[in-house]
């Protein structure tokens, strides 16, 4: 019966589900006269615990944990969440490499919260034990952090780690069986690619430059996404309008954040379906990315009411919620 | 007691064991599958033991009816309440025939009603309201294991032993 291995699972997420927050939600929290009312409201609904009293960023790590927790004690199996911690590790990878590089020790660069830790991440990197890391990264490592010895180019240092990562994602999915977690691995590796020939467009980079930057994903043609980037914006959004991230041309055309919105929007349409699954791994993944949704949009109400931003421009950013 | 008398009430016997087994192992593996949806459900929410317990129930009256019609056959033959009865093969392999609608649709009804039982345990988790129709879901496929019920049991009675 291994067709219902998650089924204990899927019923704890479909019993938490009920406390995601609701579009309606989010609504009150844009209608909150300050950040700190924002802050009170989330707290009010459970969020934090008794050691993060009311310092934000505290209240959202535990949040970011307490999710993960969940998913830890139900999956039967969490290699098919590498898909979501691979970005973490990845950065703690880029983190050290950068801080071994400058010679500097700084404990708040790191995730925790992923296989290799930030204290031993810095380790494998200052004594150059990259066998120690899992998959391909060791050879990412010894990359990467040649790439900077001999260059000092960080963007280039990024540029390896992020591929590398970029490539991870991709094989991760395939590698988990699951079609879902196909699926978001490779829209994941598609809206990256996307992002990467948006911003190259916007600073005039090479084709080259692009190439190495983007990994290979099964919804796009990188070809044809590099040469619309070289030809301009308009090439780009005209390039989408022809693939199944159609909604991502009239984004790009509206602004940068409609942009970022959209495509955070696009991965929980990709999940969307996932509520009505009853025995597939679809809505755990489904919980942890509305979750980790969720957070974010109330680090853009928090931050937009902080610094004063019009209602309107902090709307501009909300994302879709899952439920 | 010739050979062959003997073949008959083996093959009878069969038809109760097929009955009772096929159809118990679907209720079995059944509540098995909705008790999986139901702890997760209690594990966050004990409130709604009573909802989910219930719908998690649903897939265990194939192994009733199995057990009804075994029951039957077993008095028929004898087995039950008197002396064994002089069943010829044929006989026999009628009784076997009678016996597997609610053994074989008691299975796979008993698998098929579990995995819906489950999806409505997960009405139930977020909609507790909704309980009268997440109900009426898992009662659906319900009803294939009382025709297959009404079947064997006819069946089995209809033949003279």
């Amino acid at each position: 019966m291994s067709n219902t291995k998650y089924t204990y699972a899927v019923a704890r997420i479909r019993a938490l589900e009920v406390s995601l927050f609701s579009d309606a939600f989010i609504e009150q929290l844009l209608a909150c006269k300050s950040a700190d009312q924002v802050l009170q409201s989330v707290i009010e609904k459970g969020w934090g615990d008794m050691d993060t009293e009311h310092d934000a960023e505290a209240v959202f790590k535990r949040e970011e944990e307490k999710a993960w927790e969940v998913i830890r004690d139900t999956a039967p199996d969490m290699s098919v969440f590498d898909v979501l911690s691979y970005p973490k590790l990845y950065h703690n990878l880029k983190a050290a490499v950068k801080e071994v590089y400058a010679g500097v020790n700084n404990p708040a660069m790191f995730y925790d919260d992923c296989a290799v830790s930030g204290e031993e991440m810095l380790q494998i990197v200052e004594n150059r034990e990259f066998s120690r890391l899992p998959g391909n990264m060791s050879r990412t490592a010894q990359e990467a952090l040649e790439a900077l010895l001999h260059t000092g180019d960080g963007q280039l240092c990024d540029i390896i780690v992020d591929r590398a990562a970029l490539d991870a994602i991709e094989e991760a999915g395939k590698r988990s069986g699951e079609p879902i977690i196909e699926d978001y691995a490779d829209t994941t590796v598609a809206i990256a690619d996307i992002k990467i020939a948006v911003r190259s467009q916007k600073t005039g980079k090479s084709a080259d430059f692009m190439r190495n930057a983007m990994a290979e994903c099964d919804s796009l043609s990188l070809d044809q996404l590099i040469r619309a980037a070289l030809a301009g914006e308009e090439e780009i959004a005209r390039y989408l309008e022809g693939t199944s991230y159609s909604g991502g041309a009239d984004a790009l055309r509206e602004s940068p954040s409609a942009f970022e919105r959209w495509c955070d929007n696009r991965m929980t349409e990709t999940l969307r379906p996932q509520k009505y699954e009853t025995f597939s791994v679809g809505p755990l993944l489904g919980y942890l990315v509305a979750r980790q949704n969720e957070i974010k949009t109330v680090r853009i109400i928090l931050t937009g009411k902080q610094n004063g931003f019009s209602d309107e421009a902090i709307r501009e950013r909300i994302r879709e919620m899952y439920v | 007691m010739n050979i062959a008398g003997e073949l008959g009430i083996v093959y009878a016997l069969l038809g109760a064991a097929v009955a009772v087994l096929f159809a118990g192992s679907g209720s079995a593996i059944g509540v098995g599958i909705a008790g999986q949806a139901a702890a997760g459900v209690v594990t966050e929410d004990p409130g709604k033991f009573a909802k989910v317990l219930i719908i998690q129930l649903l897939p265990g009256t194939q192994g009733l009816y199995g057990l009804l019609v075994g029951f039957i056959t077993l008095s028929k033959i004898g087995i039950l309440g008197g002396g064994i009865a002089d069943v010829s093969v044929t006989t026999g392999l009628l009784i076997l025939a009678a016996c597997l609608p609610i053994g074989i649709v008691g299975l796979l009804s008993g698998i098929a009603q579990g995995k819906t039982a489950a999806s409505a345990i997960g009405i139930v988790a977020k909609k507790p309201d909704q309980f009268g129709k997440a109900m009426l879901f898992p009662a659906m496929v319900e009803t294939y294991a009382i025709l297959a019920l009404l079947i064997s049991f006819l069946a089995v009675n209809g033949i003279q032993v």
